[in-house]
């Protein structure tokens, strides 16, 4: 063994590089304060690692990224565990890079000879943080594509050279597979090897000048291996322990896939670069620009950190660097958590959120599914989910005047937010002044009633119950609507003045089951998901008292036919004539729904008394099967 | 700054207590050192053996596009491509050419098939009607008709494979690969 080891060390000089990499003396003993860079060095070569072997199964493409990060972090052997811990490790590391430059800052480190060496870990820093935009970019969800959109339109707000900058950054004018390949290959291509080759310069500089002392005579000197090593090593094991325990209690998040088509309210830079989102949504910065905002602020402050080392050289200036650092620290600090309570006051963000989440977990199910993700990518999955899709169309198309469940479909209220209006003076092209009336802010949202039903129920048992014995209250919506409206549909409602006139019989506990009968019968003919069967005996029953109006006491003073005409389903004759009230063929099933939402002022059904907007021009075909689906309960 | 490692070095520890602090502080440092390393290193390893962890399914029978009627018993082989799902991590492709096989009747309920792949490396046989034999073009293999190998470059026959005979006239195949290169038929 030691023949060998010379036999090395002849050829190399192996033990005078080891023993230099490891004796390096630290007067005044191993501290715990100087445990920072050790980690950061640590957490980098957790990302080394584990992103080699997730470049393993990563494929960059708008149709295969994210299906690729999901065949990771769900089908393949510990893809979560790899996946998370590259994922909260890439966290770690922006905090551990505060706390380290913290420690240099606060010891004057950055003093005389050592700036070059507090320049290169600003480039760094720099560098990290690339580092971490790259990534999140890379799955190809909802989450990180529009965050990443929010920083290459920055990006392209860079006076003169911007839209170019942005063009190239992403391979073309719009987002597309040479994005993912851009980006892809900076984060695991050049950004590394750059870090790689500063971070080599960084430790050289670093080794020649050793380490800054603030009192040398704490406690006797000691070495790096194994005082230092120790404390280091004690410290990483506390970073892997939390990155361990997010990855296994949170694990690394996957949105729904990204599509460029669907708006996603939910868009939040990662939480390190919420401090600058907060920044840039106040209205003040927001009126001098996006550039003053997004660059010229951040470009100032990176300027004064590149300054401290020159402002150090006087005690004074060592001090202002300080409380400079603490008040950048504080601002992130108080920015951010600016942006997340005004995030959790914000019902829509929330709801939004929810939306999000409820879409991660909807994707799942379906890339789960036998026939696996199609060659086209995840993304149409959820395009042809009724699931899905169902809510968005209603809330797009619908929630104007109905709801559903109280809410928009997509779990929204439906509010108005009215705006609080602020004069401010600006510039005009002549050089001359001018107030310009500009939104301020917006008062709190209000709810908005609705105009029409809430439909969460509607074609349901109790649905069908209420029009027979509480249409008033099911309708009562409607008297929000215009006086026509409300003329038609309440006051003057033919099928409100049958209901009032037949409670009577309706009360009688006898003819519970006859009520029951007919409501089944109507619920049969929707044929929607949980119906009962067409030749069931309550149907079949209920039947009878549609056609007849003969109930278990007493027969009904006008009854169904009189006035509505039925096709039940799989028979060419007609019960009634109709003509006066809506047909009830299929009435709420997908039939019936299609048709009516077509066109609800076909004569067929409100006729002259319509006040609904006709989707026949509105939506497509498979919007409608979206929709009506959604709408029915069906997948 | 100075650079006093070398003298740093030659230090002793004075007393056996503090000795014995230094001797603890080298284990901890190299087993906690280890551990952090290990751990993502191990993971990364765990995740990239994973193509190990997948059992390719046998797979069952599939109807053949083909009726035994098409077939003329001991008339020459058909070549029938085998069109199958095709799942490759995470898409499948519906209805996807994935190989072929030689059909040949040989009696009135009776069909052999043998995988079109060479046992030698896995090129597609010819069947060539007027030496009544399937080639491989690749390494010159010959097979008889019974798919008997006839020279000693492949391994083994050619894959014979499991085939049923449903409804009377439905040709139902197995469809496998088998590791070439080897004497025995080891499914893939």
């Amino acid at each position: 063994m030691n023949a060998l080891i010379n036999w090395l060390d002849d050829r190399t000089g192996l033990k005078k590089l080891l023993h230099e990499a490891l004796y390096e003396n630290i007067p005044g003993g191993s501290r715990w304060r100087y445990v920072w860079g050790s980690t950061l060095i640590f957490t980098f070569s957790i990302q080394v690692i584990t992103g080699l072997f997730l470049w393993m199964a990563y494929s960059p493409s708008t149709t295969t990224a994210w299906e690729s990060v999901y065949y990771i972090q769900n089908h393949m052997f510990c893809g979560w565990l790899v996946r998370g811990l590259h994922h909260f490790s890439a966290q770690a590391m922006t905090v551990l890079l505060a706390l380290h430059l913290m420690q240099v800052v606060i010891d004057g480190a950055y003093r005389a000879p050592r700036e070059i060496n507090f320049w290169l870990g600003l480039i760094l820093m720099q560098i990290v943080l690339g580092l971490g935009l790259t990534g999140y970019l890379l799955p190809w969800d909802q989450k990180g594509y529009y965050a990443t959109q929010v920083s290459t339109e920055i990006m392209g707000a860079t006076p003169i050279v911007g839209p170019k900058l942005q063009s190239l950054a992403q391979g073309g004018p719009q987002y597309g597979h040479h994005t993912l390949t851009r980006f892809f290959a900076m984060h695991a291509g050049v950004l590394p090897a750059t870090l790689i080759a500063f971070l080599v310069l960084h430790i050289a500089v670093f080794r020649r000048h050793g380490i800054t002392v603030s009192d040398p005579d704490r406690a006797p000197d000691a070495t790096f291996w194994p005082d230092q090593v120790l404390k280091d090593g004690i410290a990483c094991l506390a970073v892997l322990a939390t990155v361990l325990a997010l990855t296994i209690v949170k694990g690394a998040e996957l949105a729904a896939p990204a599509d460029p088509s669907e708006a996603y309210s939910a868009a939040r830079p990662e939480w390190y670069f919420l401090f600058l989102f907060q920044f840039l949504r106040f209205a003040w910065v927001e009126h001098q620009g996006l550039a003053f905002g997004a660059i010229y602020v951040p470009g100032a402050l990176m300027g004064l950190l590149v300054a401290m080392p020159i402002l150090g050289r006087w005690r004074a200036g060592h001090v202002f660097n300080i409380v400079m650092l603490m008040a950048m620290m504080l601002g992130i600090v108080g920015l951010t958590a600016l942006a997340l309570k005004n995030d959790s006051e914000d019902p829509d963000f929330q709801a939004a959120v929810k939306q999000a989440h409820d879409d991660s977990e909807r994707i799942l199910v379906l890339a789960k599914r036998p026939a696996g993700i199609p060659i086209e990518g995840a993304v149409s999955l959820i395009r042809n989910d009724p699931v899905s899709q169902g809510p968005r169309l209603f809330a797009r198309n619908c929630a104007q005047c109905h709801r559903w469940n109280g809410h928009d479909g997509t779990g929204k209220k439906v509010t108005k937010k009215e705006p609080i209006f602020q004069e401010v003076l600006e510039k005009q092209a002549d050089g001359s002044k001018k107030t310009v009336k500009t939104i301020a802010s917006y008062k709190p949202p209000v709810e908005e009633p609705a105009t029409a039903t809430d439909l969460a129920t509607f074609g349901s048992p109790e649905w069908i119950k209420k029009v027979l014995t509480d249409y008033t209250e099911l309708f009562s919506p409607l008297g929000n609507a215009n006086v026509k409206v409300k003329k038609h549909f309440l006051e003057e409602s033919e099928m409100a003045g049958w209901v009032k006139d037949h409670s009577k019989f309706w009360r009688l506990k006898e003819n519970e089951q006859s009520l029951a009968d007919l409501v089944a019968f109507l619920h049969a003919q929707s044929q929607r998901p949980g119906s009962p069967g067409i030749s069931d005996e309550s149907p079949k029953r209920g039947r009878i008292v549609f056609e007849t109006g003969k109930l278990a006491v007493g027969e009904l003073d006008s009854k169904c036919i009189d006035c509505h005409a039925l096709q039940p389903v799989g028979e060419d004759k007609v019960l009634g004539k109709g003509g006066t009230a809506p047909s009830l063929s299929n009435y709420s099933g997908e039939l019936w729904l299609r048709e009516f939402l077509k066109n609800p002022g076909h004569e067929k059904y409100y006729g002259t008394n319509n006040a609904m907007p006709a989707f026949g021009e509105r939506l497509s075909e498979k919007e409608f099967d979206l929709l009506v689906k959604w709408m029915m309960g069906g997948e | 700054m100075s650079h006093p490692e070398t003298e740093q070095i030659e230090k002793t520890e004075v007393d056996s207590g503090e000795h014995r602090r230094g001797f603890m502080t080298h284990i901890l440092a190299a087993v906690i050192g280890g551990l952090v390393g290990a751990v993502p290193f191990v993971s990364g390893l765990l995740f990239f053996l994973d193509p190990l962890t997948r059992n390719r399914k046998g797979g069952g029978f599939l109807k053949l596009p083909v009726s035994l009627d098409a077939l003329e018993i001991n008339g020459e082989p058909q070549l029938v491509k085998i069109i199958m799902d095709k799942v490759d991590a995470w898409n499948t492709y519906l209805n996807q050419p994935v190989g072929a096989v030689f059909l040949r009747r040989t009696g009135t309920a009776k069909v052999v098939a043998f995988n079109s792949r060479c046992p030698h490396l896995g090129c597609a046989v010819d069947y060539k009607p007027a030496e009544k034999v399937y080639f491989c073009p690749c390494h010159t293999s010959t097979f008889g008709v019974d798919g008997i190998k006839q020279n000693e470059i492949p391994p083994r026959d050619l894959d014979l494979l499991d085939v049923e005979i449903r409804s009377g006239t439905e040709i139902w195949l197995k469809y496998q690969n088998f590791r070439a290169t080897t004497p025995e038929k080891i499914p893939v």
